[in-house]
């Protein structure tokens, strides 16, 4: 039972692999062109920020910051479908999955 | 094999699938290894005891929103030489930035790391259990709940909206 009293390993490590996962995502933002995989990096970043509130959760034994993921959970699932959408629809009109095609918007 | 061995190697796949996720060149692969990611970080949760949000990550992420983007390449039916390709000064750039992010989150943490050495006991153990959420859910945060499928009522339609075929493409 000592075991499973502990998480694992200790907070600090837990802390590195989200803020790692979150620059991970970041980077995928700012290098990738193709839209989808931008998406995907997005839903990366949020996950490493879910990552965090369930670990300072656990880290205070308090439950309300697995709420807070839960909503943020509610709020990916929606927002990648509009995101995937209007992604579809932008590949109709140009043939292209380019985040550049998004500068014909520009006026 | 202790718990921490467990914990350490399953973070270090983590970040190496999710370091897959931004290199390998086709999309498909990419979808494949944020799968693979969700399920590491999955098993993290289920590692913290938080057993409910495990569950809800693997139906809704790893289930859910990858089948849709899994649904939507095959739907587009990209081949090779329409990947948009990138200039190697803006790899660069943005290495350069999110190398910069990544030290600057590190540093400012440096004084929770140093409250957190060692293993770390966990006060309340059961804060993530289906009961203990249900409970919170259902009456501290269920204006929010609410809202949120409102929200998602809002997503449905817009998704209708936005993806249905329309009779004249504009140019």
């Amino acid at each position: 039972m000592e075991q499973l009293n502990n998480i694992g390993a200790s907070l600090d490590f837990y802390i590195f692999v989200s803020i790692a996962l979150f620059s991970i995502g970041a980077i995928g933002v700012l290098t990738r062109k193709n839209m989808i995989v931008l998406l995907m990096c997005i839903e990366l970043m949020l996950n490493a920020v879910n990552l965090l509130l369930v670990t300072f959760s656990t880290f205070f034994g308090n439950g309300e910051a697995q709420i807070f993921v839960f909503f943020i959970i509610v709020v990916a699932a929606a927002e990648a479908t509009i995101g995937l959408s209007i992604l579809i629809m932008a590949y109709r009109n140009s043939k292209s999955i380019d985040i550049e095609m998004f500068n014909k918007l520009n006026g | 094999m202790s718990l921490q061995m467990i914990s350490v190697i399953l973070g270090s796949l983590t970040i190496a699938s999710g370091l897959m996720v931004v290199l390998s060149k086709h999309p498909i692969r990419s979808v494949i290894y944020l799968v693979i990611t969700f399920f590491f970080i999955s098993a993290m949760y289920i590692l913290m005891n938080a057993q409910f949000l495990a569950i809800v990550n693997m139906i809704v992420y790893a289930g859910a929103i990858m089948v849709l983007f899994l649904f939507v390449l095959m739907l587009l039916n990209l081949n090779k030489e329409m990947e948009p390709e990138t200039t190697r000064m803006s790899i660069i750039t943005a290495v350069i930035a999110g190398g910069t992010l990544f030290l600057v989150m590190i540093t400012a943490l440096r004084d929770t790391f140093q409250y957190g050495k060692g293993y770390v006991q966990v006060p309340v153990q059961d804060a993530g259990l289906v009961e203990k959420l249900g409970k919170l859910l259902f009456s501290k945060y269920l204006v929010p709940f609410e809202i949120s499928s409102i929200l998602f009522i809002a997503a449905m339609v817009g998704a209708v909206l936005l993806a249905k075929r329309e009779k004249q493409i504009i140019d």
